[in-house]
C-alpha cells in the first residue's frame, strides 16, 4: 500500500463531506483535511466508501461517552480503533450495529449513514442492519449447540438457504473462510463450546461471516486469546478483507500496525486522530496519539 | 452481492410479527397472572366483607326473677326467634355477678340471630313469615341493624354462626408460631453459621447441604406425619396442642432460615472477615463480632418469611390434630388450639352460607396479616440493605 | 413436690452455681494476673469457661436422663435424676476454677465448645430427614405386614373400611372387607398435577420469559411483588377458592356444553393448583432466563435475528436444564400439595380420564385416614403412612434430579446464584 498525499485523495472524496465545513477538534497540529477523512489515506485499487459517520455523540444517562465523532470507513479495508480503556472505542463500534439499543438509557445523537441511509432513522429496522454489520465480541460466545449449527443457525433463520445440500456447503464455506474447516470437519456435531478459545473465536466469525453481511465489527477479538490464536485470526482477517469491511478494536498497537489499513486513535471519549495505519505510527500528527503510541500512558 | 436495507427488511416483516406476537403472547401471560390475583381477592373481599358485619336488634330487656329461672322471658315473645341464642345463655349468671341488674328493665342492642343476619345481608331466607313481619316492622322504627362484628374479633369459635370468632384461632397462631420460633431460628441461624462460617469441605457438610436443600421440598404433609409419629406418638407430647404444632412447623420452617441466613452470611464480603482476622479476632470472635451484626437484617428478612409461610401452613397442623372446635382460647401451650388457617378449613366445610360469610372473613384477616408480615421484610430488606 | 417444681429449683441452682463459677473464676483470674503472670486468655474468657463446665455436663446428663426415661420406660425418679445433674455440676465448677491456670487456653477450649454446638445444630436437619424417614417406614412396614405391598401397588381399589364408605355415602356396601389398592388414589393425583402444570409452566414460564426479555424495568419492577404476593397466599386460602368459586364455574361451564360435573371435579382444584404455582416457576425460571450470559444473546442479535427468535433458539434451550428442573421442583410441589385437593377434591377413589368426575388423591386418603376416630394401630391409620412413603420417595427422586440439573446448567455457565 502506498502512502499518498492529503491532495491525492480529496480529489476521489465523498462530495457529500466537502458540505460539512471545517474542522474542529483535535486536528490543530496537523494539516486539516475534512472531518471524518483520514489524514493520510492508502491509495489501494478503489476504495469505496462503506460507513460514514457524522458528529456522533453518545450518553449513558448524563455521562457523555461519545463526543462529535466523525469517520469514514471504506470498503474491504480493515479499520483499527486504538486507545486507553474506558475511550470509547467499543461504545463507538457498537453504535455501526446499534447494538446500543440493548442498554435503556443510551441516547446517541447524530449521524451513522451506511448504503446512503441513516442507521439510526426512525424507519431504520436494526434487525435488517445488524444482517449487514456482523459482530465478533471480546470472549468468544458460540451458542450452546454443535459447531454445525452454531454456523447454519443464522442463514436458516434469514432463508439464505432451502435444501439441505445448500446449507452444508454454507457450511462449509463459512469454516473455511473462517481457517477453521480442517479442524472440526470430523466434529461437526460436537457442542460448539468443546473447542478451545481459539477456534471457539474462528466459530464466531464463521457464524458472522455466514450470513455474508457488508461490514464484520470486532471488539477485541483475540484479547482474551493466547498468542498463537491471535496471529491466526489476524491472518484472517487480513484474507477476509477481501469480501469484508473490518473494522476491529484493540489493545494492541502491534495488532494494528499488523493487520489495518487504516487506525483511528480514541480518548476519552473523542477521536483525536484518525489516519492511514502506517502514517499514524511512523509520524502521528497529534501529541496525543504520539504519547500514547510511544508508551507514555495507556 | 450483497441486498439493500429495504430488500432485508421486506423479508423481516413476517419474522417481525412473529417476534411482536411472542412479545403479546408472554405479557398476556404476565397480564393474566396478576389478572388473578385481581380475581381472587376481590372474590374474597365480596365473600368476606359481610362477615365484619353484624345484625343487632335492639330489644328491652327485662332482668327478673323469671328470667333468672328462663332466660328466653327477657324479652319479648315476638322477637325472641330473632335474637341469638347466645344471647340468653349467660343471661342468668350475668344478673347472680352483677345483683344490681335484678328488677330493671334495660334497653339495648343484642346479637339477632344468624338467620335475621341473612336475611337481612341479603343471602337467604329462613325466617318464618311472622318472624319476618316483626323484623321488618323493626328496620323501619331503626331497632334492627347491621353493625360492626366486634364478635368476629373476640371470640372463638361457636356452633352458632352469629357468634363464632377468629379470637381463639389468634391467639392459637400466635402461642404456635412463638413455639416454632423459638425452636427454629435458633437452630436455623446457628446452622448457617456452622455451615457458612466454620464447616470443613468435606462429605459430611456436603450431606448436610444436599439433605436441607431436599427437606426445603418435603411436601408439608410429610412433616405432619413425622409430628404424629414422633412427636405425639413416641414422646407423648400432648395432641392439638400448640407445642406439638409449633414443633412440626419449626421443622419445616428450618431450611428456610438456614437458606436465608446462609444467603445473608454469604452477602458480607470477605474483606471484612479477613480484616478481622488481621486484627486478632478468632474465628468465633469474627462471626460475633463482625459477621453476625452486619447480616442480622438479612436474617430477620428471610425469618420473617419463614414465619409467614409457616403461618399459613395448614396441612401438617391437620395431621397432628389442630382442626379441634376450640370455643375459648387458652394461652398454655399445652392445651388444645387451633390455628386460623386450620379455622378457616373447618369453618370452609360447615356448609352454612352464614360459614361461607366466616371462611372468607377468616382469609381476609390472615391474608392482612400474611401482608402485613411480608411488607415489614421487604421494608426491613430495603431499608438495612447495603451494596458492598 | 410436683415434677414442675423441682424442674424450677433444678433451673435455679443451676443458674446460681453459674453465678458463683462466673465470680469465683473471675476473681481468681483477675488475681493471677495481678501478680504479673501473662495468661492465655481474658479473665472474662476463664469465668465463662467455668460456666461452661458447670452447667454444660449437668443439662447434657438431664436432658439424657429425660430421654432414657422416655424411651425405655425405666423408672428413675426425676428428683434422683436432677440431683444427680446437680452433683455433676459442682464437680464441673469444681474443675472450673481449677483450670483457671495461665497456661490453660480458656478462649480456645470455649470456642472449641461453641463450634461443636452450631455443628450439632446443623444436624438436626439430617436427624429431621432421618426422623420422617424412620417414622414414615417403621410404619408403613407395619402396614405391609397386614396387607400385600404388591396388592397396595397394583390394586385398583381403595377401599379402607366400613367408616370410609359411610363417609362417602356409600355405607350399604360396607360390610366388604377393606382393600388397598393405590393406583385409583395415584392416577387422581397424577391427573390433578397434570392439569396445574398445564396451567402453571405455560403461564410461568410466559411470565418469566416477559419479565426477563421484553419488559420495561418499571413493569419488571412492579410486577414482581405481585407475583410474590400470589407465592405468599396460604394454600387453605386457594382450597377455599377453588371449593367455593371455581367448582361451581366449572360445572356452571361444563353444563353449557351440555357436559355433566360434579360439584368436586378434579379440574376446579387442577386449574387453582396451576395458578398458586405460576409464582414458584416464575421466579425460579425468571433467576435461571436472568444467568443466561449476555454475550449470548448479543451474539445472537448481531446475527440479524429478531427478538423472539433469539429468545426461542438461544436463550430458552440455554436456560432449559435450569426450566426443567423449576419444572420438576413444581410437579413435587403439586404432588405433595394437600389443603387445596382436601376442600376441592372428591373423597371417592375413582379410575377414570375424564377431569370433570371428582376423584381423590394420595394426600387426600392420608389425610382422611388421619383425621378420622381411628385407633393408630389401626390399617387405616397406617395406610397412610404406605402413601406417605411413596410420596416422600416420588418428591425425593423429582428433588435429586432437579437439583442434578441446576448443577449442570451452573456448571456450564458459572452461575453461582442459583
Amino acid at each position: 500500500m502506498n502512502d499518498t498525499t492529503l491532495q491525492n485523495f480529496q480529489t476521489q472524496q465523498d462530495s457529500s463531506t466537502a458540505s460539512e465545513g471545517a474542522v474542529r477538534g483535535p486536528y490543530s497540529e496537523a494539516p486539516t483535511p475534512d472531518k471524518g477523512q483520514p489524514v493520510t489515506r492508502n491509495e489501494s485499487v478503489e476504495e469505496n466508501l462503506s460507513v460514514r459517520v457524522r458528529d456522533l455523540s453518545l450518553w449513558y444517562g448524563e455521562h457523555q461517552a461519545l463526543d462529535d465523532i466523525s469517520i469514514d470507513i471504506f470498503a474491504n479495508t480493515v479499520t483499527a480503533l486504538i486507545g486507553p480503556s474506558g475511550c470509547g472505542k467499543s461504545t463507538f463500534l457498537r453504535c455501526l450495529n446499534r447494538m446500543n439499543d440493548l442498554i435503556s438509557s443510551v441516547s446517541i445523537k447524530g449521524l451513522v449513514e451506511m448504503d446512503g441511509r441513516d442507521v439510526n432513522a426512525r424507519g431504520m429496522d436494526e434487525v435488517a442492519l445488524r444482517r449487514r454489520v456482523g459482530m465478533v465480541f471480546q470472549k468468544p460466545n458460540p451458542f450452546p449447540k454443535s459447531i454445525y449449527e452454531n454456523v447454519a443457525y443464522a442463514p436458516r433463520m434469514h432463508d439464505m438457504v432451502s435444501r439441505k445440500a445448500d446449507q452444508d456447503e454454507l457450511v462449509e464455506r463459512a469454516l473455511r473462510d473462517a481457517g477453521l474447516w480442517n479442524e472440526v470437519k470430523d466434529k461437526l456435531y460436537e457442542p460448539g463450546t468443546s473447542l478451545s478459545g481459539g477456534q471457539q473465536q474462528r466459530l464466531c466469525i464463521a457464524r458472522a461471516i455466514a450470513v455474508r453481511p457488508d461490514v464484520i465489527l470486532m471488539d477485541e477479538p483475540t484479547s482474551a486469546l493466547d498468542p498463537i490464536s491471535t496471529a491466526t485470526i489476524e491472518d484472517l482477517m487480513d484474507k477476509l478483507k477481501q469480501d469484508f469491511t473490518i473494522v476491529t478494536v484493540t489493545h494492541n498497537m502491534q495488532q494494528a500496525a499488523r493487520v489495518a489499513d487504516y487506525t483511528a486513535f480514541f480518548h476519552l471519549g473523542e477521536m483525536i486522530e484518525y489516519n492511514a495505519t502506517k502514517q499514524m505510527f511512523a509520524n502521528p500528527h497529534t501529541k496525543k496519539a504520539e504519547d500514547y503510541i510511544t508508551g507514555r500512558y495507556g | 452481492m450483497s441486498q439493500s436495507f429495504e430488500e432485508i427488511s421486506a423479508q423481516l416483516k413476517k419474522r417481525h410479527r412473529r417476534s411482536a406476537r411472542m412479545k403479546w403472547m408472554t405479557m398476556g401471560a404476565l397480564i393474566l397472572s396478576a389478572a388473578f390475583l385481581v380475581v381472587f381477592i376481590s372474590d374474597m373481599v365480596v365473600r368476606g366483607w359481610p362477615a365484619f358485619q353484624q345484625a343487632q336488634i335492639q330489644v328491652e330487656v327485662s332482668y327478673d326473677e323469671q328470667s333468672q329461672k328462663l332466660p328466653l322471658a327477657a324479652v319479648d315473645e315476638d322477637v325472641r326467634p330473632l335474637i341469638s341464642r347466645g344471647f340468653f345463655r349467660p343471661l342468668p349468671r350475668k344478673m347472680e355477678s352483677n345483683p344490681a341488674l335484678m328488677g330493671t328493665t334495660q334497653t339495648q342492642w343484642v346479637i339477632a340471630d344468624s338467620r335475621v343476619d341473612q336475611y337481612l345481608k341479603g343471602n337467604e331466607d329462613r325466617l318464618r313469615p311472622a318472624d319476618k313481619e316483626t323484623l321488618q316492622a323493626l328496620v323501619e322504627e331503626g331497632r334492627a341493624e347491621l353493625k360492626f362484628n366486634t364478635t368476629f374479633f373476640t371470640t372463638g369459635d361457636s356452633k352458632m354462626p352469629e357468634l363464632a370468632g377468629i379470637a381463639s384461632a389468634a391467639i392459637g397462631t400466635v402461642m404456635t408460631m412463638l413455639v416454632t420460633m423459638a425452636v427454629c431460628f435458633p437452630i436455623g441461624v446457628m446452622t448457617a453459621v456452622y455451615l457458612e462460617e466454620f464447616a470443613p469441605d468435606n462429605k459430611l457438610t456436603q450431606i448436610i447441604e444436599i439433605n436441607i436443600n431436599n427437606l426445603a421440598a418435603v411436601p408439608s404433609i410429610l412433616f405432619g406425619l413425622l409430628g404424629l409419629a414422633i412427636y405425639i406418638s413416641f414422646f407423648g407430647v400432648p395432641r392439638s396442642s400448640p407445642l406439638v404444632g409449633g414443633l412440626t412447623l419449626a421443622l419445616m420452617t428450618l431450611p428456610v432460615i438456614i437458606i436465608s441466613t446462609r444467603a445473608a452470611l454469604r452477602s458480607v464480603p470477605d474483606s471484612i472477615r479477613h480484616a478481622a482476622f488481621g486484627v486478632g479476632c478468632s474465628r468465633w470472635q469474627v462471626v460475633r463480632d463482625h459477621v453476625l451484626p452486619v447480616s442480622l437484617p438479612g436474617i430477620l428478612t428471610g425469618s420473617i418469611i419463614g414465619l409467614a409461610q409457616a403461618m399459613g401452613e395448614t396441612a401438617p397442623l391437620i395431621i397432628v390434630g389442630m382442626v379441634a372446635f376450640i370455643p375459648d382460647a387458652s394461652i398454655s401451650i399445652t392445651n388444645a388450639s387451633t390455628v386460623m388457617p386450620a379455622q378457616i378449613f373447618t369453618w370452609a366445610s360447615e356448609p352454612n352460607s352464614a360459614f361461607a360469610e366466616k371462611t372468607a372473613g377468616g382469609i381476609l384477616v390472615l391474608l392482612a396479616v400474611l401482608i402485613f408480615l411480608n411488607a415489614l421484610a421487604v421494608w426491613l430488606r430495603n431499608k438495612f440493605e447495603r451494596r458492598w | 413436690m410436683t415434677t414442675n417444681t423441682v424442674f424450677l429449683l433444678f433451673c435455679a441452682v443451676l443458674l446460681v452455681l453459674g453465678g458463683i463459677a462466673f465470680t469465683l473464676s473471675r476473681a481468681k483470674a483477675a488475681r493471677v494476673r495481678a501478680t504479673g503472670t501473662t495468661m492465655h486468655a481474658q479473665p472474662d474468657q476463664y469465668a465463662w469457661f467455668a460456666v461452661l463446665v458447670t452447667a454444660g455436663p449437668a443439662l447434657l446428663v438431664s436432658a439424657l436422663g429425660a430421654f432414657v426415661l422416655l424411651l425405655m420406660g425405666a423408672d428413675i425418679p426425676t428428683f434422683y435424676l436432677l440431683a444427680a445433674s446437680l452433683v455433676i455440676a459442682l464437680i464441673g465448677l469444681v474443675m472450673g476454677l481449677n483450670q483457671v491456670r495461665s497456661d490453660f487456653h480458656a478462649r480456645r477450649a470455649i470456642e472449641g465448645v461453641i463450634r461443636k454446638l452450631l455443628a450439632a445444630a446443623a444436624m438436626i436437619s439430617i436427624l429431621t430427614t432421618l426422623g420422617i424417614l424412620l417414622s414414615i417406614i417403621s410404619e408403613a412396614l407395619r402396614f405391609f405386614q397386614m396387607h400385600s405391598f404388591w396388592d397396595f401397588v397394583t390394586g385398583t381399589t381403595w377401599n379402607p373400611g366400613a367408616s370410609f364408605l359411610s363417609a362417602a355415602g356409600r355405607g350399604d356396601e360396607g360390610g366388604s372387607a377393606a382393600q388397598f389398592g393405590s393406583i385409583p388414589l395415584f392416577a387422581g393425583t397424577f391427573m390433578i398435577t397434570l392439569i396445574a402444570m398445564l396451567v402453571a409452566i405455560p403461564f410461568g414460564l410466559g411470565a418469566a420469559i416477559y419479565m426477563v426479555e421484553f419488559a420495561p424495568l418499571r413493569i419488571r419492577k412492579a410486577a414482581k411483588p405481585v407475583i410474590e404476593v400470589l407465592a405468599g397466599i396460604p394454600t387453605v386460602v386457594y382450597g377455599v377458592f377453588a371449593a367455593l368459586t371455581v367448582a361451581p364455574l366449572v360445572v356452571d361451564i361444563a353444563g353449557l356444553f351440555g357436559l355433566d360435573a360434579s360439584y368436586s371435579n378434579a379440574l376446579a382444584p387442577g386449574l387453582v393448583m396451576g395458578i398458586m404455582i405460576i409464582p414458584f416457576i416464575s421466579s425460579l425460571s425468571d433467576d435461571v432466563i436472568n444467568s443466561v450470559p449476555n454475550s449470548l444473546r448479543e451474539g445472537a442479535l448481531a446475527l440479524g435475528i429478531t427478538k423472539a427468535e433469539m429468545v426461542r433458539n438461544v436463550v430458552v434451550p440455554a436456560a432449559a436444564p435450569g426450566i426443567i428442573s423449576a419444572s420438576l421442583l413444581a410437579v413435587s410441589r403439586a404432588l405433595g400439595e394437600t389443603m387445596i385437593v382436601v376442600m376441592a377434591a372428591g373423597m371417592r377413589p375413582n379410575l377414570t380420564a375424564n377431569p370433570l368426575e371428582d376423584m381423590t388423591t394420595v394426600t387426600v386418603s392420608i389425610v382422611a385416614a388421619l383425621t378420622g376416630d381411628q385407633e393408630f394401630e389401626s390399617a387405616q391409620t397406617l395406610s397412610a403412612f404406605a402413601l406417605g412413603l411413596v410420596l416422600f420417595i416420588v418428591t425425593l427422586t423429582l428433588n435429586v434430579v432437579s437439583v442434578f440439573m441446576i448443577r449442570r446448567f451452573r456448571e456450564k455457565y458459572r452461575v453461582n446464584n442459583l
